[in-house]
């Protein structure tokens, strides 16, 4: 009885929160989430289903939000770093460092917890520097340069642990990953906190526009005075920061540093998610909110699948699939494409492509010859 | 005469092949021998093969994250067929079938939808990792008698104690096929015109998606290729093998001095990448008392190499 109340509230909430969003662009996002929220309602039973234990929340949703924070927190670093655009591949890699620098300094040099995360924190933000001089000082391509950390990375996280995976069991390196806050997961309070900063950073600075502005036009923002070296700069450190935090998590979940795995495709979601968050990626406008709502969308499919046993091996196809389809719905061109195809009902989806130029085969592209 | 400074990346690669050959072959007393250079190329054939169409994907300006997963996907199925009784040509057939018709359709997304190549091929890699263990959860060896009394009997012995394999034909007789039709057909300089600018070639009458599409279909191909190679180097499909594998194709690529941005670069460069990817870890293998992980960060390092020397380069040629 209870359940199905709280059932109730949940969709009222959740309904009013996508009729608010109508006609903005995160409301396909979060359009797709509730789809899939929708069909687990009805269709896998117990996902529903949450139980106080020990003051905690359990169930599947609350599991969706702590194995989703990883990817959360990636994403929050890589929408900026797309919306200059750019890309970030390395955020796997720095994972693994992070997680291998603060379990030696934890276990080999009997360092208190503080010391090491706050290390595992500065190497990242080192690492995503580095990142951020190849890319804004050399002005290399950000996949190749990116690349570079992503293939170098591994073998550092590596050569730090010297090879071993090694277990932890101090208690606050256990808590990130694991300890509950205000009844919910520890890593919850940490994504929203971390959400917050981004979004106080971007809307309340002139930051975000900053970014917007180099992301749509480098040249041109440089013209009119941005400093987009150090911009570009700014965000991919950022990043470093993101993948170091969700290293630290990822380390924590499994109380133990494994260089080879942590953070494994890892940068695969968080850049699939950011797209399912409606940022392009030829950089331009973004959204954070949309990223973070792309994070849970991804990470609930992934739960949705284990949930129907689906092995883990076979469920990057569904994955795959629905992504596709995402984003074909997320390009303006498909929905006019598919407004055409079935003109009878053109009426309804009209209102969806008005944006679009009228000639869509002779409308000039985003691929403009670079100076 | 004057040095055309498109052939600098070339070059540069090629010193840096004889360079650590030369570094390899001074540290350790067998490694100048014909065997080595003959068991690089047939270590590295399908990572070759499947780079051969990297670089097609690469010089056209878009990139193909789905070789890997391709790779692993070919081999289980090739695997399986096999093992269900079908005659090899034909599985051969079909894989190369598939292997292509997936590469097209990736290419129609990213023209007819405007989709980023990045994304389009990221979802690829996803699909087709799963469906490989939707064919078959576990490898699957192969005891086909074309595999075990035929193959061995295809190498040649090049040298004394130098024998070189069939899957090393197989990469060489790809790095050739790729340079013709890079160079020398209408298609290789529409991609090499896309590459350098795709509104300049749209603007020229290049058509833009059939070339697209041809690219990308040309390496899904040549990713299948080198699943039927694997298949015939490792005598079993894996669906779980070859993580990982688009990584140390794109390296190779450009480390053999294809531009990233595209436009520039020529297929045997990549033959040269693929050598000295290998060579490296032929020389960590010598050394004995390096960790396998050293390979990573020097790969890394070299990576980071040529794409400075890249981007000097192209500053010199196109002052801002």
């Amino acid at each position: 009885m209870i359940n199905w109340v709280s059932d109730l509230l949940f969709w009222i909430i959740f309904g009013a929160i996508l009729y608010s969003l109508r006609g903005q662009r995160i409301f396909w996002t979060v359009g797709a989430l509730a789809l899939l929220l929708l069909f687990n309602q009805f269709f896998t039973p117990g996902f529903f289903h949450i139980q106080l234990l020990d003051g905690h929340f359990y169930g599947s949703r609350i599991d969706v939000l702590n194995q989703g924070a990883k990817v959360m927190l990636l994403s929050l670093g890589m929408v900026l770093v797309i919306a200059t655009g750019g890309v970030d591949l390395s955020v796997g890699a720095v994972m693994a460092i992070s997680a291998a620098v603060s379990s030696r300094l934890l276990v080999t040099q009997n360092q208190p917890a503080g010391v090491a995360i706050a290390a595992a924190l500065v190497i990242s933000v080192l690492a995503g520097a580095w990142n951020g001089l190849l890319v804004a000082g050399f002005g290399i391509q950000p996949i190749i340069a990116t690349l570079v950390l992503m293939v170098a990375g591994r073998g550092i996280a590596q050569l730090i642990t010297e090879g071993q995976i090694i277990n932890f069991l101090d208690p606050t390196m256990v808590y990130l990953g694991n300890g509950h806050l205000f009844a919910l997961p520890f890593t919850v309070t940490l994504v929203l906190v971390m959400l917050v900063l981004a979004l106080f950073l971007v809307r309340s600075t002139a930051l975000g526009l900053f970014i917007e502005s180099v992301g749509d036009n480098y040249e041109a923002s440089r013209y009119s005075g941005v400093n987009a070296i150090q911009v570009k700069f700014l965000v991919y450190t950022f990043s470093g920061l993101c993948a170091g935090l969700a290293g630290l998590v990822a380390c924590s979940n499994i109380k133990s540093a494994d260089a080879n795995n942590i953070g494994l495709y890892l940068e695969l979601d968080a850049i699939l998610a950011v797209v399912v968050g409606g940022t392009s990626l030829q950089g331009g406008r973004f959204y954070i909110v949309g990223a973070v709502v792309g994070a849970l969308f991804i990470q609930t499919l992934t739960t949705t699948l284990y949930a129907r046993n689906v092995s883990s091996d076979v469920s990057p196809v569904p994955k795959a699939l629905v992504i596709i389809a995402v984003c074909l719905f997320e390009s303006d061109l498909f929905r006019a494409r598919l407004a055409q195809l079935f003109r009878p009902l053109g009426r309804v989806l009209r209102p969806l492509s008005s944006r679009l130029p009228h000639k869509l085969f002779t409308a000039p592209r985003h691929d403009a010859p670079k100076p | 005469m004057r040095l055309n400074p498109k052939y600098i990346p070339l070059l540069a690669t090629a010193a840096v092949l004889i360079a650590v050959f030369g570094t390899g072959s001074l540290l350790y007393p067998n490694f100048g021998t014909p065997r080595v250079i003959v068991n690089l190329l047939g270590d590295g054939a399908f990572v070759g093969v499947a780079a051969v169409g990297e670089s097609f994907v690469i010089l056209s300006g878009g990139i193909d994250l789905s070789v890997g997963s391709m790779v692993a996907f070919i081999g289980i199925l090739i695997a399986r067929l096999l093992q269900a009784g079908c005659d090899p040509f034909l599985a051969m057939g079909i894989a190369l079938c598939i292997g292509t018709v997936a590469g097209a359709f990736m290419g129609c997304l990213i023209h007819f939808f405007e989709m980023p190549p990045f994304l389009v091929t990221l979802a690829g890699l996803f699909c087709l990792r799963g469906l490989g263990f939707v064919i078959h959860p576990e490898s699957i060896g192969i005891d086909h008698p074309f595999y075990a009394e035929v193959l061995p009997q295809l190498s040649i012995l090049v040298a004394p104690k130098a024998v070189l394999p069939f899957t090393a034909m197989c990469f060489l007789g790809s790095v050739i096929v790729g340079t013709f039709v890079a160079g020398l057909t209408r298609f290789g300089r529409n991609v090499y015109a896309i590459g350098s600018s795709e509104s300049s070639a749209r603007l020229m009458g290049v058509p833009i998606g059939q070339t697209k599409i041809t690219t990308y279909a040309l390496a899904g191909f040549f990713s299948a290729c080198g699943g039927v190679v694997s298949t015939f180097y490792m005598q079993s499909g894996n669906p779980a093998s070859f993580v990982g594998l688009e990584l140390d194709a794109i390296a190779a690529v450009v480390i053999g001095g294809t531009l990233l941005t595209g436009g520039v670069g020529y297929i045997p460069g990549t033959l040269m990448g693929i050598l000295i990817l290998g060579l490296i870890q032929t020389i960590i293998t010598f050394n004995g008392t390096l960790n396998s992980w050293w390979t990573k960060i020097v790969v890394g390092g070299l990576l980071l190499t040529f794409i400075v020397l890249q981007r000097l380069i192209s500053r010199r040629a196109q002052p801002v």
